[in-house]
């Protein structure tokens, strides 16, 4: 799938993974992840290599909730070193402090992604990855999770990986945006923002996944 | 938004009533059982009373039975086989269950014999075991666990082929121990699967135990029923079933139940 593919990321930085679906992007950020460990190559992080590396914050394209864990184990259970107060701290700050012993059926869709959220933070590795967090979402939770998304962005400033088919969502979160196609694939075209996230209103939001739009349209071409 | 208040209040009503498996019975089933005995004691004045014996004379006969110990000594007799047989079937039908869920090759070798011992006549194993072991407590158990191991295998097979690979990649995110991993995302997903393994492994073990008893040994429930056949004392009969039944209510009210209460509130929370 991959040859002679090369991809660096600096630290702090949001680089956007966008390419039409099927092109190997998720299939990037599980090695990335270290969930594939099956291929010829090298992944560092920091320096150390990704499957030995302590595991990133992932994010996956459901929420991915143990069903028989309340909030809190559903952070202390299956992320290595964090205690019941840490996963408190999280749960509340993604905003479901009330729910912090609900069970994840008892929570909206978009209370579950949070949640998803607050244990990919509890990971407490400075580097996020994002498998297509918003998908099937409506626009209105879609808003408020890349709100947040932003806010955590801003405080914890960790480098993120996100994947994504929505040029919406790079415009959103993204400084860099990184075009994924061809087999083997290949980076086709990247592009820069540098208009910082937090000034971005909603017109510099359109006029940029407009610019990923054209550019992807070039790169086809 | 399903709901706006913070359930952390009913989660711990809930989990107060541990234990309490009499608690949550409603009127009606409370009701059921009392129901029943009403009809009885209809049916029994309407018979004469030498085919069917009133309730009265049955929870008399029961008392007497209790005060000359023969009864408390035949029910440990079966509840003791039952429980071994239980415990070992359970065991070894878990294992096989898990293997043959995990291994495909295995599967296919060895499902077609769970097949053969799913379709085992009951009588027939019982008769093996006694022709070849002669009538032993080690035959009456071993014949008990031959018929249940399939069927905790299948149950618990099933449960191993219905592991969720998404929650598997979660464990690879998050870098899980092989402990860990079975203890957080393999065994609840399995729970379920055990406890309809051993809800219907009760019922059969119990009915078995009963007819290979009254085929061959030296006391028990099964014994002694075959007793009061042979003299036709209906009355014996029904005092030994309806402590029988006391017994089995008993064990789904107050081990089973609370048991799946326990493990299984996670889907029943509204």
């Amino acid at each position: 799938m991959f040859r002679d593919f090369r991809l660096s990321v600096p630290p702090g930085e949001v680089v956007a993974l966008i390419g039409p679906s099927g092109v190997g992007k998720t299939t990037l950020l599980r090695l990335i992840g270290g969930v594939d460990t099956d291929f010829d190559g090298e992944i560092l992080i920091e320096g150390q290599r990704a499957n030995l590396a302590p595991p990133p914050g992932f994010v996956f394209q459901d929420a991915r909730l143990l069903p028989w864990f309340d909030c809190v184990d559903n952070l202390c259970r299956v992320v290595a070193g964090i205690d019941a107060r840490r996963a408190e701290d999280l749960i509340g700050r993604v905003g479901l402090g009330h729910y912090a012993h609900a069970y994840p059926r008892q929570m909206s869709g978009g209370m579950q992604r949070r949640l998803g959220l607050a244990r990919a933070l509890a990971a407490n590795s400075r580097l996020l990855l994002l498998d297509e967090p918003f998908v099937s979402l409506d626009s209105v939770l879609v808003g408020e999770l890349q709100t947040l998304f932003r806010s955590v962005i801003a405080e914890e400033k960790p480098t993120v990986i996100l994947v994504s088919h929505d040029p919406q969502d790079a415009a959103r979160l993204a400084d860099r945006v990184v075009l994924l196609g061809g087999r083997p694939v290949r980076i086709a075209t990247e592009l820069v923002f540098d208009l910082p996230r937090d000034q971005r209103g909603p017109l510099d939001t359109v006029r940029l996944a407009q610019r990923i739009v054209e550019a992807s349209q070039e790169a086809v071409a | 938004m399903r709901s706006s208040e913070p359930p952390s209040a009913t989660r711990r009503a809930s989990h107060a009533s541990w234990g309490g498996g009499w608690s949550r019975l409603s009127t009606l089933e409370w009701l059921s059982l009392p129901l029943l005995v009403v009809i009885w004691h209809i049916v029994a004045v309407v018979m004469s009373s030498r085919f069917l014996p009133l309730p009265l004379d049955v929870a008399r006969e029961i008392a007497e039975l209790v005060a000359s110990g023969s009864l408390v000594v035949d029910f440990a007799k079966t509840l003791a086989r039952a429980t071994i047989g239980f415990v070992v079937a359970m065991a070894i039908g878990l294992v096989l269950g898990l293997v043959l869920g995990r291994f495909r090759p295995a599967d296919r070798l060895f499902g077609p014999w769970v097949v053969v011992g799913l379709n085992l006549p009951a009588i027939v194993v019982a008769i093996a075991c006694y022709i070849w072991l002669g009538l032993t407590e080690f035959a009456l158990i071993l014949a008990v666990v031959i018929n249940k191991v399939p069927l905790v295998t299948t149950t618990i097979r099933e449960g191993v082929r219905s592991f969720e690979p998404d929650f598997d990649e979660l464990a690879d995110a998050f870098r899980l121990s092989t402990g860990q991993r079975l203890r957080v995302i393999h065994a609840p997903q399995l729970i379920p699967f055990i406890l309809a393994a051993a809800r219907t492994g009760i019922s059969l073990i119990w009915k078995i135990v009963l007819v290979f008893e009254v085929l061959g040994s030296d006391g028990g429930v099964g014994f002694r029923v075959g007793v009061f056949f042979q003299f036709f004392d209906i009355k014996g009969v029904l005092a030994y079933t309806i402590v029988f039944i006391l017994v089995v209510i008993a064990i789904e009210y107050l081990v089973l139940r609370p048991l799946e209460h326990r493990f299984l509130r996670w889907r029943d929370t509204p």
